[in-house]
């Protein structure tokens, strides 16, 4: 792996990372539904360039699958719930803004440390990046965890789902062509499912911040 | 014959799309639950000696372990389907008919989504059903479309598909680990026979992190805890047919996919490491259930949390790992399965008859509505672990084995966690079922209670003689050994 598809490589693995720790940043719904376009493209990029230096026609068809699902129709369904409700913000993240900006740092670090042994098993380029999809796994936690908005929670689900799939790409060139198949069809129904479940609470509770469904408890 | 198995549910889900909703799709939704429990029969014969049944090139693999589970499937399939038509409201107008229709096809495909992950060889492909039955289970989940059921809907869907987004993580880095364990990239699976026989050789700092997160993340969808918080609101907000469904066979399901990665990883790691996990899930599952059920208000809630206890249980068991606690667990598991419908949708008649499933409301079920309350104490007390039914055998079974593989302190602690629950479950049943009144003048009728004391009398059968099930769960065990 050398010469541009490795710079590639580097510079989208990189990317991905940093457009899921501006999701942290933004509070702006229909920004954080762009940043997760731009997330699936450059996941994609990885996918592709990973394809193009180990000849791999399984990961190129993945490449196409990843740009059509997260960087087209999954962005797009969530940006149409975003746009119905203009101006919409984060009301209230449960961790102000510089310090989930903080904890983010402090995760890539975790992420570092947890990842060393895929570096120590495969003392490649690629795996070294692999803590990079580690740390976007996590922040997408962290997102999720602090969001009070049901669309941040669904982005925040994404970017979970983008970490893990960064991880694919690098440590294994992709997982077997069926597995990858019927995981982004999972993905594509569950935001399928998340929007119509927006949807019915929207035309039932009107415009609600999760905290306020708390009817369920013992 | 799996592979009509798995086609059973999906045929009748489409056809479902065009049966108008009603006496007749409800008895297409049973045929297929009936197809489902007799093609697991046949599956146990062709496998209990050892054969491994390979369909579709290979995608399918059925051995003796996922016999069982497609005979559990279709048992608890086969009560639930037959409920299906006493909570739905009478398909008067349009907008009744299409949620009628929706519900009948996702309970096919849900069905269809918990055959395929016991029934496929790679785990990857096992990971894409269990998020598959999230999937379909949401919408049955909100099915109410009350404020509360949409909000259990959304906590359920969101809970199980980021934990199950580990377990994902997991499967991963056992790829990664496969594709370094000295076979050369090429060698790299997620077949789970695959990656049994690479185990030996896989990195085992690696492996480990794999094996953690994939327990955590099938763990979240089995319920065990601290990962329990979305099971007593799904289970509680759902038609009670799906309830059963979840609660008897879903979590299980699940369960199946961690005792599958379990070999993969004793032979990889040794048998300390997942031990000691599953201990602690177990256990904190067992402490989380005693203390939810003593307060509990709901009967639905209650049987939820139940449900987290026998889940916990069942870790324990395999956690100790042996054959015998091995295939105590999975008779386990079929007695859990059947009683838990059998409550489930005792309960669901109690809402349909009572309008609450508030414990506090419901009074002298025994005498106002006889048969109904007479299902819910046979029910009760088999559920609290008490003879004659199976779950006295598999309980006594497991704590045994666990002792057996030293895990002696582990099984007196659950045996006390499990005295708590069966006390919390009998009051609650006290409370609902005795107490002066007269008979109610709308029984329920005798085709939603038959099924419901044929599975009570099989589940009592199972606890006093074990043929013909135990040379099937010993050889299903013994899959795993």
């Amino acid at each position: 792996m050398t010469g541009v598809a490795g710079a590639v490589i580097d510079l989208a693995a990189v990317a991905v990372l940093v457009v899921g720790i501006a999701g942290l940043w933004r509070r702006d719904l229909r920004a954080l539904v762009g940043l997760l376009r731009i997330q699936g493209v450059a996941l994609a990029l990885v996918a592709a360039a990973t394809a193009a230096t180990q000849h791999d026609v399984g990961l190129g068809v993945t490449a196409v699958l990843v740009v059509a699902v997260k960087a087209g129709v999954v962005p797009t369904l969530l940006g149409r719930v975003a746009r119905s409700d203009p101006g919409a913000r984060e009301s209230a993240p449960l961790i102000n803004v510089p310090s989930s900006l903080v904890l983010a740092a402090a995760l890539v670090g975790l992420a570092v440390i947890v990842g060393a042994p895929l570096h120590a098993l495969e003392p490649g380029r690629a795996a070294a990046l692999a803590p990079l999809g580690l740390a976007t796994v996590l922040a997408g936690y962290l997102l999720l965890v602090t969001r009070r908005r049901a669309l941040s929670q669904v982005v925040g689900l994404l970017v979970i789902d983008n970490g893990v799939a960064l991880m694919t790409f690098l440590l294994t060139a992709g997982v077997p062509l069926i597995v990858e198949l019927g995981g982004s069809l999972d993905v594509l129904l569950v935001v399928v499912v998340l929007r119509a479940l927006l949807g019915t609470m929207r035309s039932r509770l009107g415009n609600v911040a999760l905290d306020e469904l708390r009817e369920l408890h013992d | 014959m799996a592979l009509t198995v798995l086609l059973a549910p999906l045929v009748v889900a489409l056809l479902l799309l065009v049966v108008r909703p009603g006496r007749r799709a409800e008895v297409l939704s049973v045929v297929s639950s009936l197809v489902v429990l007799g093609g697991g029969i046949a599956l146990a014969i062709a496998t209990v000696h050892g054969r491994v049944v390979h369909e579709l090139g290979g995608v399918i693999r059925v051995d003796a372990l996922s016999a069982v589970m497609v005979i559990v499937i279709g048992t608890v399939a086969s009560l639930a389907t037959s409920a299906m038509g006493r909570t739905l409201p009478v398909a008067s107008d349009a907008a009744t008919r299409r949620r009628a229709r929706e519900y009948g096809v996702l309970v096919q495909v849900f069905v269809a989504a918990m055959l395929g992950a016991v029934l496929v060889a790679n785990l990857g492909v096992v990971w894409v059903m269990v998020e598959a039955t999230t999937i379909a289970t949401t919408f049955l989940v909100g099915h109410e479309r009350s404020r509360r059921a949409i909000e259990a809907s959304w906590k359920y869907a969101v809970l199980c598909s980021v934990g199950i987004a580990l377990a994902f993580l997991g499967l991963v880095l056992l790829y990664f680990a496969s594709a370094h364990a000295g076979a050369g990239p090429r060698a790299a699976t997620l077949d789970w026979t695959g990656l049994r026989a690479l185990a030996p050789h896989l990195d085992p700092k690696v492996t480990r992190l794999a094996v953690g997160l994939i327990v955590l993340g099938f763990g979240t969808k089995v319920g065990l805890a601290p990962l329990q918080s979305w099971l007593p609101d799904a289970h509680s907000q759902a038609p009670a047919p799906v309830s059963a469904l979840m609660s008897g066979v879903l979590l299980t399901v699940a369960l199946y996919a961690i005792l599958r990665v379990r070999t993969i990883a004793d032979a990889a790691l040794g048998v300390g490491f997942l031990r000691t996990l599953l201990v602690v899930l177990g256990l904190a599952s067992l402490v989380v259930a005693a203390v939810m059920v003593i307060v509990q208000r709901d009967l639905k809630r209650l049987l939820a949390y139940s449900s987290i206890e026998h889940m916990g249980l069942v870790a324990l068991a395999t956690a100790a790992g042996t054959p015998l606690a091995i295939a105590a667990a999975l008779l386990h598991v079929m007695g859990h399965g059947l009683v838990k419908s059998v409550l489930f949708l005792g309960a669901g008649e109690v809402h349909h008859a009572e309008s609450t499933t508030t414990i506090a409301n419901i009074r002298s079920l025994l005498r106002r509505r006889a048969a109904l309350g007479g299902v819910l104490a046979a029910g009760l007390v088999a559920l609290a672990g008490l003879p004659p039914f199976s779950l006295f055998a598999s309980e006594i079974a497991m704590f045994r084995a666990e002792v057996g593989a030293g895990l002696g302190w582990a099984a007196g602690l659950a045996l006390a966690l499990l005295v708590v629950v069966s006390a919390g479950l009998l009051r609650a049943g006290r409370q609902m079922l005795l107490g002066p009144g007269e008979p109610a003048a709308d029984p329920a009728p005798h085709r939603a209670i038959a099924p419901l004391v044929g599975a009570l009398v099989v589940c009592a059968a199972l606890g006093l003689v074990a043929w013909p099930l135990a040379t099937l769960l010993h050889a299903a065990a013994g899959v795993l050994s």
